[in-house]
C-alpha cells in the first residue's frame, strides 16, 4: 500500500491530543482507517485537506509536545503492515489493562469499506445516509438504496440515455485488497524461509469447559472456541518470545508486548488481520469483548492505524465449516503465524481404548531466520498443553 | 407474538450479521449458515441480537435448532410460549 485519501480531520489546529486519540480518517486499500496520534501535545498545523491523496509515511500534521516551542514533531500518514512502528519497551512491565477505546467521535460516520467506496463513486455524502448495519453503520446496500432513490425522479423516462461522462473510476475494493494481499504474500514467500509444523490437539477438555462456562453466562458474554485458541497462543508467547516481533533492518526485533493479529475474512472477499493489543494480559471475558469488537470493526469500518501496523504475530482460524488443516503464510514483517482448522470428531486412543473425541489441528509457520523446528515444536506443544487446562486460560 | 413478528425479528437479526443478504433468495428450510457464509462470530451476534430484541434466553445447546429460518422461528415460538 502506497497511499490513501484523507477523508476527514477529527481534530483542528489548537486542539489538545493524547496518545491514542484519533486525529483523522484515511480511506485506504484496506478500508477506512482511523489514524491515531502517538504522542501527547497540541495540534499545530494540519497539512492536508480532506480529499487529498496522502502517501504512506508523509507528514499530514504537526503536533507540538507540551512545553515545546512552536513547530515540531510531524505525524506520519498511516503505515499499516508496511513497517512496524516500534514503541520502546517500558522500563517496568505494564500490568494495567489497556485503556478503554475512546467513544466514537461525533461526526465520525461508520461505513463499510465497500460502502465508502461506492458512495465516493456516486458522489454521495455518507453522513446524509441512514445506516442499517451494526451500530448504524452504513452498508453497501444502504448506499445502493440511496443511489436508486435519488436519481429516479430526475431522469426523464423516455429520453435516450446520455453517454456517461468519462470518469476515472476507482478499481473495485475487492481487487485493490487482493493486490495488497498479493503483494504482502509474494514478499513473504520471496523473503521468508518458512518452516511448517502441525499437531493434533485433543479439544474435548476445552469444549467441555466452554459448554459449562457458557451455561452460566448470559448470551452477550458467551465465549467461542476460537477465543481459547487466541488466549492459548498469547500465553504461550510469554515464554516463547522468539515468535512475537518483527524482522526489520536485517535482524529480528522481539516485541515484549503480545499484539495478536486476528485474521478476519471479509464478506466482500479478502481478509484483514488487525491486532488485539496486549492480548496476553486480558481476562477471557475482556479478550472476548475485544475480539467481537475487532471483527465488527474489521467488517464495518473503523479499524485504527495501530491495529493494522503492529500485530506481532497472527492467528488464523478457519472456522467450523471448513477444512482440517491450514498451512498459513507469514505476514511480513512478522516472523510467525499460528493456524487452527475446523474442530472435528474423530476416533482417538485414550488409555488403550478407541473413543470418539473432538480434535483440532494446530499449525505453525515460522521464520527460519529466527527460529527452527525444535523451538517451533516446543512452542506449538505449549499451545496444545494450555488448551488441556482451559480453566487456567 | 405471531409467527410473522418472529419472522421479522429473525430476519432483522440475520441482516445485522449478513447485511448483503437477499431475503428473496434465502431458502427458509435449509441452514442459513452456508447460504450466507455465517461464521461462529456471526452466529453469536445473531443470537445476541435475538436475545436483545425478544428478551429471550437461548441456551447454547439449542443452537443447532436455530440454523435455518423456519427452524429458528419454530424454536423461538416454542421458547417464548414456555416462558409466558
Amino acid at each position: 500500500m502506497e497511499s490513501g485519501v484523507l477523508v476527514e480531520w477529527l481534530k483542528r489546529a489548537g486542539d489538545p491530543v493524547e496518545r491514542g486519540d484519533v486525529i483523522a480518517v484515511v480511506e485506504t486499500q484496506k478500508g477506512a482507517i482511523e489514524i491515531e496520534v502517538f504522542q501527547r501535545g497540541t495540534v499545530e498545523t494540519l497539512m492536508a485537506q480532506p480529499g487529498d491523496k496522502v502517501r504512506v509515511g508523509a507528514t499530514i500534521a504537526m503536533i507540538r509536545s507540551p512545553g515545546e516551542a512552536p513547530s515540531a514533531a510531524p505525524v506520519a500518514a498511516p503505515v499499516p503492515a508496511a513497517a512496524p512502528r516500534f514503541v520502546p519497551p517500558p522500563v517496568t512491565p505494564s500490568i494495567a489493562p489497556p485503556a478503554a477505546r475512546p467513544a466514537p467521535l461525533p461526526g465520525a460516520v461508520r461505513g463499510s469499506p465497500a460502502a465508502r467506496r461506492r458512495a465516493a463513486e456516486l458522489n454521495l455524502d455518507l453522513s446524509t445516509l441512514r445506516g442499517s448495519g451494526p451500530d448504524g453503520a452504513i452498508t453497501l446496500a444502504d448506499v445502493e438504496r440511496a443511489a436508486r432513490a435519488a436519481p429516479v425522479s430526475a431522469r426523464p423516462p423516455a429520453a435516450p440515455a446520455p453517454a456517461p461522462a468519462p470518469r476515472a473510476s476507482a478499481p473495485p475494493l475487492a481487487q485493490t485488497m487482493r493486490d495488497v494481499i498479493g503483494a504482502a504474500m509474494a514478499r513473504s514467500k520471496r523473503e521468508i524461509p518458512h518452516y511448517y509444523l502441525s499437531t493434533t490437539v485433543d479439544l474435548e477438555p476445552a469444549l467441555r469447559w466452554l459448554e459449562a462456562t457458557n451455561r452460566e453466562r448470559p448470551v452477550p458474554e458467551r465465549l467461542l472456541p476460537g477465543l481459547l485458541f487466541l488466549k492459548a497462543v498469547a500465553l504461550a508467547l510469554r515464554k516463547f518470545q522468539d515468535f512475537s516481533g518483527f524482522w526489520a533492518d536485517g535482524k529480528f526485533q522481539p516485541s515484549p508486548a503480545v499484539h495478536l493479529g486476528v485474521a478476519v475474512a471479509l464478506k466482500q472477499g479478502g481478509l484483514i488481520a488487525p491486532a488485539i493489543h496486549d492480548a496476553d494480559q486480558m481476562s477471557l471475558s475482556a479478550l472476548m469483548a475485544a475480539f467481537r469488537d475487532l471483527v465488527r470493526r474489521a467488517r464495518t469500518g473503523g479499524l485504527r492505524s495501530s491495529e493494522l501496523s503492529d500485530p506481532t504475530i497472527t492467528v488464523t482460524s478457519l472456522g467450523e465449516q471448513s477444512v482440517e488443516t491450514v498451512m498459513p503464510v507469514i505476514y511480513p514483517p512478522q516472523v510467525a503465524i499460528v493456524g487452527f482448522g475446523m474442530v472435528v470428531e474423530r476416533p482417538w486412543v485414550i488409555d488403550g481404548a478407541v473413543v470418539p473425541r473432538h480434535l483440532v489441528t494446530a499449525s505453525l509457520a515460522a521464520d527460519h531466520r529466527v527460529t527452527d523446528g525444535h523451538q517451533g515444536a516446543r512452542f506449538l506443544a505449549a499451545v496444545a498443553a494450555l488448551l488441556q487446562e482451559p480453566d487456567k486460560l | 407474538m405471531s409467527d410473522a413478528d418472529l419472522r421479522t425479528a429473525v430476519l432483522q437479526a440475520l441482516a445485522s450479521v449478513a447485511p448483503e443478504m437477499d431475503e428473496a433468495e434465502l431458502d427458509p428450510k435449509t441452514s442459513f449458515r452456508e447460504q450466507l457464509d455465517i461464521d461462529s462470530m456471526d452466529f453469536l451476534n445473531f443470537v445476541i441480537a435475538l436475545h436483545d430484541s425478544l428478551a429471550v434466553d437461548i441456551p447454547e445447546a439449542d443452537y443447532p435448532r436455530m440454523t435455518s429460518l423456519d427452524g429458528a422461528i419454530a424454536y423461538l415460538a416454542e421458547r417464548l410460549k414456555a416462558a409466558a
